[in-house]
């Protein structure tokens, strides 16, 4: 997968594929039915959903995610995320001391699976989607299928980051012997679980196809959403 | 607004493609990026009502006994995913406990109800009230069911207690166990088949009421 080192913009010369929005199609992103001659913003035929070029204000939303994403990445390392009360005191856990701990006790492949899962997911996820929006907001052309797969590993590999969650909810709910052992969830969980959250939800509101549109398509589609602040109104409109 | 037949848009890049006939087990591919555009429905119509059903039994299984239960100094203590997130809830962790609750627990549930609901008045080729917005729904429950992410988590949590006590594996861990690889199956299961199911069979009426 990597090659040598190619400039930015080198494929903006490919030859043109025929897109939907190329033909004025609009493809239904629930039902997959192809129409014609449909208005921005009209309900699809066959199902519904309401119908449009690219995903309504994907960047906008995708970056709003993305930060608060980033913000919450801070106290989700830096707080504990587990506190264990024994009889010899209390242990605060952040994410990567628990990490730390299996690998010094020789539970080597644990400490693996919990590193990637919670440490390592997430910063790859925040940087490729920080990465595929700010080359999809510049319209380059960089790379085009690598980013496509990019997309698709992170959709895949998302969801595996609620691991450290699950298992701090299920210690906190099994520990509970008083006076010997009781396990709490710290507030760093909850700064984690709304990481997980808010890089799926900005992962969602992507829309993969802006990556492969020139620069003109996004000024293009800039300008409509510019023309046309509430598209979700539009019924509302007189006619 | 006319819908345009045997077209398929890549959902990934917007490519347009004709639709063609494809050999049972062969999944169509966008040239472009790679993204999947549609698969051979194959007769997986037909299996996926048991096997729903068979989900929601281990469903109940796995939510109604113990997950593990540990024994520390002679004293026990055990718990169900119920139990876990009402712990957290009066712990003060109320939105962990709702993501828990949400991801584990509500969403697979109302996935599988959903698909049960849908599928049995299909078999008698007649579409249920509010089908559109309930494959939305689907579609859109689809990223935030994690079961499999919690068997992972569970057995992380067994190997971390392993250390400290005794950690007896209860009859609700292999329902999970079994509840994965079935939901897997269930929900292989593209939703959009649906509305291939009801519009695509000829000789079928095209709408019968808005």
């Amino acid at each position: 997968m990597i090659g040598p080192f190619r400039p930015l913009e080198d494929d903006e010369d490919e030859a043109p594929v025929p897109t939907a929005a190329s033909l004025g199609l609009l493809a239904c992103p629930h039902c997959d039915a192809v129409w014609r001659d449909a208005q921005e913003g009209e309900p699809c035929g066959r199902c519904g959903t309401h119908l449009y070029t690219r995903k309504p204000y994907s960047l906008n939303r995708t970056w709003a995610f993305l930060i608060a994403a980033c913000i919450m990445y801070v106290p989700a390392n830096l707080l504990p995320v587990m506190i264990t009360r024994t009889l010899f005191g209390a242990q605060y856990d952040t994410i990567l001391s628990g990490v730390i701990y299996f690998w010094v006790s020789g539970a080597y492949g644990l400490a693996a699976i919990i590193f990637i899962a919670s440490f390592l997911v997430p910063l790859f996820k925040l940087t490729v989607l920080i990465l595929l929006a700010l080359l999809a907001q510049r319209g380059s052309g960089w790379r085009r299928p690598e980013r496509a797969k990019l997309y698709h590993i992170i959709e895949i590999i998302g969801r595996w980051s609620m691991l450290d969650v699950f298992v701090v909810s299920l210690l906190a709910g099994l520990v509970q012997i008083q006076g010997f052992a009781v396990i709490h969830a710290g507030v760093g969980i909850a700064a984690f679980g709304s990481v997980v959250v808010l890089t799926m939800l900005a992962s969602l509101s992507f829309d993969p196809r802006l990556s492969w549109d020139s620069r003109q398509q996004q000024q293009a589609e800039h300008e409509r959403e510019r023309e046309q602040p509430l598209l979700d109104n539009r019924e509302e409109k007189p006619a | 607004m006319t819908e345009v037949p045997d077209t398929v848009v890549c959902p990934g890049c917007d490519a347009v493609f004709s639709r063609a006939p494809l050999q049972r087990r062969e999944v169509s591919r966008c040239a472009r990026c790679g993204t999947e555009l549609y698969r051979h429905p194959g007769d997986q119509h037909r299996r996926i009502l048991p096997l729903t059903v068979a989900c929601l039994i281990m469903f109940a299984i796995a939510n109604l006994f113990p997950i593990v239960e540990i024994e520390l100094q002679g004293l026990r203590s055990q718990t169900t995913l119920a139990g876990a997130v009402l712990v957290l809830s009066t712990e003060g962790m109320s939105i962990v406990a709702l993501l828990v609750l949400a991801t584990t627990l509500l969403f697979p549930l109302l996935q599988l109800c959903i698909l049960a609901y849908l599928l049995i008045p299909l078999q008698r080729e007649h579409r249920p009230a509010g089908f559109a917005i309930l494959v939305r729904a689907m579609q859109m429950l689809r990223p935030w069911g994690m079961i499999e992410v919690f068997l992972l988590g569970v057995l992380v949590a067994i190997v971390k207690l392993s250390s400290m006590a005794t950690v007896v594996a209860g009859p609700a861990l292999w329902a999970f166990m079994a509840l994965t690889v079935m939901l897997t199956a269930v929900l292989s299961f593209n939703p959009n088949a649906f509305w291939e199911m009801t519009f695509r069979p000829p000789g079928e009426p095209e709408e019968e009421t808005a």
